[in-house]
């Protein structure tokens, strides 16, 4: 079997022209990098072993004045971190309660409907995120437009730029098509048969939700609330304009000590970032896959 | 529709466009403000053209995506072809993580881990500026390569293997069959891809902003430098200029996917397979 023989080799031949490129490009810049996050979090500037960068992420304290003139001590980086984790889950749980209707109506939609909103939710995402953010701010401003058209209804002014609440307004904004698309993009493959036959066998609205829809969806709000919570978690952008820099958010923490070329201590805290971000995703990973195995 | 759904609907897309529907209409003020309308003008329009630092920085990040977009699609491509020759269960799930890892991952951590490794590589080598176009290239290839991977392998796995095995038994050489019976099969498959490399590569901030020199700047970080100091309506003008832009190319694509053109390909591709089947 000399022909097939050669044509084996030749596949093999295939697999490594194909392969070797990208396997070399992968571990030389996808792998190798993440490893110098750990080489540099755990080095001093001397390249020294030492553990004084993470431990300054965990004890580093910073004063900050109580109402009353007195000083209270807190953890810099811990309340840093502690913020981004809610900000990001606030967010993340207000895409998923505007997104997951907006999902089922557009997937209950035309064939035309769905294409056209599907691109409309998609133009906004390939319009520059600053510009977008900044645009926001003009916004929500308090002589901007919102309140120049609440005034205009005869509504007190509201403030909002520079609290908590715009920059969950701004994280919302920017990554609410991340949860849209996947939980449309299950529901639309969804069988309509399953809802019929739940309603024909007796089931009111609220149990076809709880009963079918949410279960056969559950793949996609899963990859929806990692695609909106890992970057609202990160993001450093939308609180330096949307909070006027009131709430330092992990991402800006980063971003200060890269800026200020502590790339040691930059390291570190992406370090630690990243670790608690794959514990986070290994958990959600088995949660997802018990509970669409029992579904 | 229901008419609920219909409000619903309504009330998301005046939420998703509002910013844009502000930056369109303050784009064409008459002074600088960007929150008071007093009057329609092209005035930052003219600003905009004549702001030769900007528009250099738009050529820089058009010049990027297509080099970053075209070697990822092409090693992309490489690479889908790859791994689904791969036999071995441990290395495909390997490759399979590795390849997720950019896409997972922040994107400040992506932008930090790169730059870390490129000013440790530069200081091996006693370069005292060791980011520069070269390395937001680098950059750019590495975050686009997962999004081709994963627009190009489904339509690998969907294609029927006996085709090209087909096309070598009627006396095609593997590299012939790969060019007339692969490419076009996966063909949809890889211009998806190139699109998504080349957005995304257009779009990028956090990456570029950590992985670029000062001698290399891209329209994003020039926006991100303008909004630390007071912005202009020019910015805006940029941003309605590129939205009309996004939406003529959507239009395009959309009457070009249409049914038509579709059974039209469809028939070019019966008789380019009829021709190809005369030839053999």
């Amino acid at each position: 079997m000399k022909r097939s023989n050669s044509i084996f080799k030749k596949d093999r031949f295939v697999k490594r022209l194909t392969l070797i490129p990208y396997s070399s490009w992968a571990f030389l810049f996808i792998v190798v990098p993440l490893l110098f996050v750990a080489y540099y979090a755990f080095t001093d500037s001397d390249f020294n072993f030492t553990l004084d960068n993470v431990g300054r992420f965990f004890n580093a304290t910073t004063s900050i004045l109580n109402p009353d003139g007195t000083y209270k001590e807190v953890h810099t980086y811990l309340v840093i971190f502690w913020r981004s984790l809610k900000l990001a889950l606030i967010s993340t749980f207000i895409c998923l309660l505007l997104g997951y209707p907006f999902a089922y109506i557009i997937s209950r939609a035309s064939a035309k409907t769905q294409k056209i909103i599907v691109t409309l939710i998609m133009i906004p995402m390939w319009m520059n995120f600053l510009i977008r953010t900044y645009a926001w701010m003009t916004i929500l401003q308090d002589a901007g437009i919102l309140n120049g058209i609440l005034d205009f209804f005869g509504i007190s002014p509201v403030h909002i730029i520079g609290t908590e609440a715009a920059v969950v307004i701004g994280m919302v904004y920017d990554y609410f098509p991340y949860m849209i698309l996947p939980i449309y993009s299950i529901m639309a493959k969804m069988d309509n048969r399953l809802i019929e036959a739940a309603k024909d066998l007796g089931c009111n609205g609220a149990g076809v939700l709880r009963r079918v829809i949410w279960p056969l969806s559950l793949p996609g709000v899963i990859s929806g609330i990692t695609m909106v919570l890992i970057p609202s978690i990160s993001t450093f952008y939308i609180s330096q304009k949307l909070g006027y820099g009131k709430f330092y958010l992990i991402g800006d923490a980063i971003e200060a000590q890269y800026s200020a070329n502590n790339l040691h201590f930059a390291a570190a805290i992406a370090f630690v970032l990243m670790v608690i971000l794959l514990v986070a995703m290994v958990f959600m990973q088995n949660y997802a896959n018990k509970k669409t195995l029992v579904a | 529709m229901k008419t609920s759904s219909k409000i619903y609907t309504a009330l998301i897309m005046i939420f998703l466009f509002a910013p844009i529907l502000v930056l369109i209409v303050f784009s064409f003020n008459e002074s600088k403000s960007l929150s008071v309308f007093s009057g329609f003008s092209f005035y930052w329009y003219k600003e905009l053209f004549h702001d030769t630092a900007t528009l250099k920085t738009l050529q820089n990040t058009l010049v990027l995506a297509l080099c970053a977009s075209a070697i990822a699609t092409i090693m992309g491509t490489a690479a889908a072809v790859g791994i689904t020759k791969v036999r071995n269960k441990y290395l495909r799930v390997t490759l399979n993580t590795v390849t997720d890892i950019p896409m997972i991952n922040p994107d400040i951590i992506t932008g930090i881990s790169l730059m870390l490794m490129f000013v440790f590589v530069g200081r091996l080598f006693g370069a005292a500026t060791s980011l520069n176009f070269a390395t937001l290239l680098i950059a750019h290839i590495t975050f686009c390569l997962p999004y081709v991977i994963m627009q190009v392998l489904p339509k690998l796995q969907q294609m029927d293997k006996s085709m090209p095995e087909a096309a070598m038994d009627l006396g095609c050489t593997p590299f012939r069959a790969f060019t007339k019976v692969v490419i076009p099969e996966i063909f949809p498959g890889i211009i998806t891809g190139m699109i998504m490399a080349f957005t995304l590569s257009l779009d990028d901030f956090v990456i570029s902003y950590f992985t670029t020199g000062n001698g290399f700047q891209t329209l994003p970080i020039r926006i991100y430098n303008m909004t630390k100091k007071t912005v202009t309506p020019k910015m805006y003008a940029l941003a309605t200029l590129i939205f009309f832009v996004i939406l003529a190319l959507l239009l395009i694509s959309n009457l070009s996917d249409s049914d038509s053109s579709r059974s039209m390909k469809e028939a070019r591709k019966q008789k380019k397979l009829r021709k190809l089947e005369e030839k053999v």
